[in-house]
């Protein structure tokens, strides 16, 4: 369930163009993951898939519908958006964190009914916080605090979700149990990642940005290859497939010694 | 909803207690027996009609004071509750961020310099002062998007400092000694011009605005992580944040018009209520609001009683107390 559909999106901030006519599908719960460096324009992306930012170019479909046509309210009922600056001066208890998920379903003076209750619950055991949703926002961890907006953005019951480097601050059980979660909800969603090992492993397709272009699309086994980290992220490394599960497997060698090719290209905003 | 209703039996009988205090010497039974006079329930009173004069000074005296008081103490908590969201910044209120300046500035120049040739009174004033160094204020921090809340709080100073200043260039210029004495009181925030007509006008301008607010709560919770995630959660983001700034600029120039500037207290209470209540609007606004009355109310009572015949201005008393928890708060935001 769920289809994103963006078609030559293009973006530009003060004459510096930070996205160039960029495609992405993702549909029938798929998990596609959105790499590339530092600056290439995956936050942007995400930005413009989630209505935040309107597009100079291109348009951008959930199912057959144009963005452009939704109401805030019905696109927050089906596309949840997990941010990656995630701070608060507001002294909120995690549930309460989970519960802003039920916003786009409560009337303005609705008090939470039995079923968001339910909703919420569940929300929480599969981001695995249950056992924290008391605990103040202040007292958690950037790790524990990535999960809480998880289970935020479970609480919408999305059909779509948007999720700007969800695994940064999480410990390797978790950045696992997040992308087998994520894979098992058949929500479609849009991940961006720096892992380029877990992309290979969870990811059903791949969109690789490089200054705000798409440097190759596809299937992981596909998109994965030395040529493409050595272009896109000017790395050396070894790719080949690991032994028992045949998942792609790379390997870097060391961060090839800077040449000159970086300094005449246009400047970037930072990917925050 | 528990906390509720506590809190609306608090401002009842905040309300109904506050009026028995006071610098002449009235019995509570005499005291009440005039209120039940007043509003049409003689005929439970339990005493005697009291004199003309001490009758006036309850009717036309404390009881508006009280209410004034109350009005007042919810406009200025909820303002600072509302800015505190939408500035998200924990150490904002409408005194330290100039608002309060501002409107002080606008009723001085409608006052003194007759801007509007007296057909705008120093509620106008007032109201236009608030909403233009609020406007100043915005444009400053780039409306909201500054999230340091050092940098919120120090423009605030500043805009409050011009707004001062120029207040003062006017009182020194255009005011006599009377006025400009008269209007150092007024600045220094006091609720003892209450008279019914003022009460009137500011209680209900006061309570639509604060009720008006109430219709934003999910709009201030999706607030928490920001703009853009308070948009992905279905909030028109801008339509908030312009109903919310006028409307917090409209409750607190009311406010000011009525009682000058009282500071600290939209800083004070609403972090208060927070430690009990919770964070969440829905529940926060509406508790702030009675509990502000309430205490606001027991300030004033104190001020004009405590030091009796002297007064003191509330504003003072609610700086000495709102200082330091505007230290404590800053603690927190630091650590």
């Amino acid at each position: 369930m769920g289809h994103i559909a963006a078609v030559g999106i293009s973006w530009s901030v003060k004459q510096s163009r930070l996205l160039d006519s960029v495609d992405l599908d993702a549909h029938d719960g798929q998990v596609v993951g959105l790499l590339g460096p530092n600056g290439s324009g995956k936050t942007t992306l995400l930005r413009l898939l989630a209505g935040l930012r309107r597009p100079d170019a291109g348009t951008v479909h959930y199912d057959d519908t144009d963005l452009r046509d939704f109401a805030r309210r019905t696109l927050a009922r089906r596309l949840a958006v997990v941010e990656q600056d995630i701070s608060t001066s507001d002294t909120l208890t995690v549930r309460q964190v989970v519960e802003l998920g039920r916003t786009p379903f409560r009337g303005r003076f609705d008090a939470l009914t039995d079923a968001d209750e339910q909703i919420i619950d569940s929300a929480l055991e599969q981001a695995d916080v249950a056992d924290k949703q008391h605990r103040s926002w202040h007292t958690l961890s950037g790790g524990e605090k990535q999960r809480a907006q998880l289970a935020r953005a479970l609480a919408q019951q999305p059909r779509e979700i948007l999720l700007d480097e969800p695994t940064n601050h999480l410990d390797i059980r978790h950045q696992l149990d997040l992308l087998e979660l994520l894979r098992s909800l058949g929500v479609t969603c849009v991940i961006a990642l720096h892992d380029l090992n877990l992309a290979a492993q969870y990811c059903d397709h791949l969109v690789v940005l490089d200054h705000g272009r798409v440097a190759a699309a596809g299937r992981p086994s596909v998109v994965l290859t030395p040529d493409l980290v050595r272009t896109v992220y000017d790395v050396d490394a070894l790719i080949d497939h690991e032994p028992t599960t045949g998942t792609i497997r790379i390997t870097y060698r060391s961060a090839r010694k800077r040449t000159n090719s970086g300094i005449g290209t246009p400047p970037v905003s930072a990917d925050t | 909803m528990a906390l509720g209703a506590l809190a609306t039996a608090a401002l009842f009988v905040t309300i109904v207690s506050a009026t028995l205090f006071g610098t002449a010497n009235i019995g509570p039974l005499d005291v009440i027996s005039t209120i039940l006079r007043h509003v049409g329930l003689g005929a439970i009173a339990p005493t005697e009609p009291l004199p003309r004069l001490l009758d006036a000074l309850i009717w036309e005296s404390r009881v508006p004071r009280v209410l004034l008081a109350g009005a007042v103490g919810m406009a200025l908590t909820v303002a600072g509750a509302v800015l505190q969201s939408v500035t998200r910044n924990p150490l904002a209120d409408p005194y330290l961020l100039g608002v309060s300046s501002g409107a002080s500035t606008g009723a001085v120049a409608v006052l003194l310099l007759g801007i509007g040739g007296g057909s705008l009174s120093l509620s106008t004033g007032a109201f236009a002062g608030a909403l233009i160094s609020f406007g100043v204020l915005l444009v400053l921090i780039g409306g909201g998007r500054v999230a340091n809340p050092a940098r919120v709080v120090l423009t605030g100073v500043l805009v409050s400092q011009f707004f001062a200043a120029i207040t003062s260039v006017i009182l020194m210029i255009n005011g006599d000694a009377n006025s400009t004495r008269g209007f150092t009181y007024w600045l220094l925030g006091s609720l003892a011009g209450a008279r019914w007509q003022l009460v009137g006008v500011t209680a209900v301008l006061i309570l639509v605005g604060v009720v008006a607010i109430q219709f934003f709560a999910p709009a201030l919770d999706a607030f928490t992580f920001g703009w853009d995630s308070a948009a992905a959660l279905g909030i028109n983001v801008r339509a908030a944040r312009v109903w919310l700034l006028v409307l917090t600029a409209a409750i607190t120039a009311a406010a000011v018009a009525a009682s000058g500037a009282i500071g600290f207290i939209g800083l004070l209470v609403p972090h208060a209520v927070r430690i009990v209540a919770g964070s969440m609007h829905r529940t926060l606004l509406p508790v702030t609001a009675l509990v502000g009355a309430v205490f606001l109310i027991w300030i004033d009572t104190f001020a004009r009683t405590a030091f009796a015949p002297n007064e003191l201005p509330v504003g003072v008393i609610t700086a000495l107390l709102g200082a330091p928890a505007f230290a404590l708060v800053l603690r927190r935001v630091n650590s």
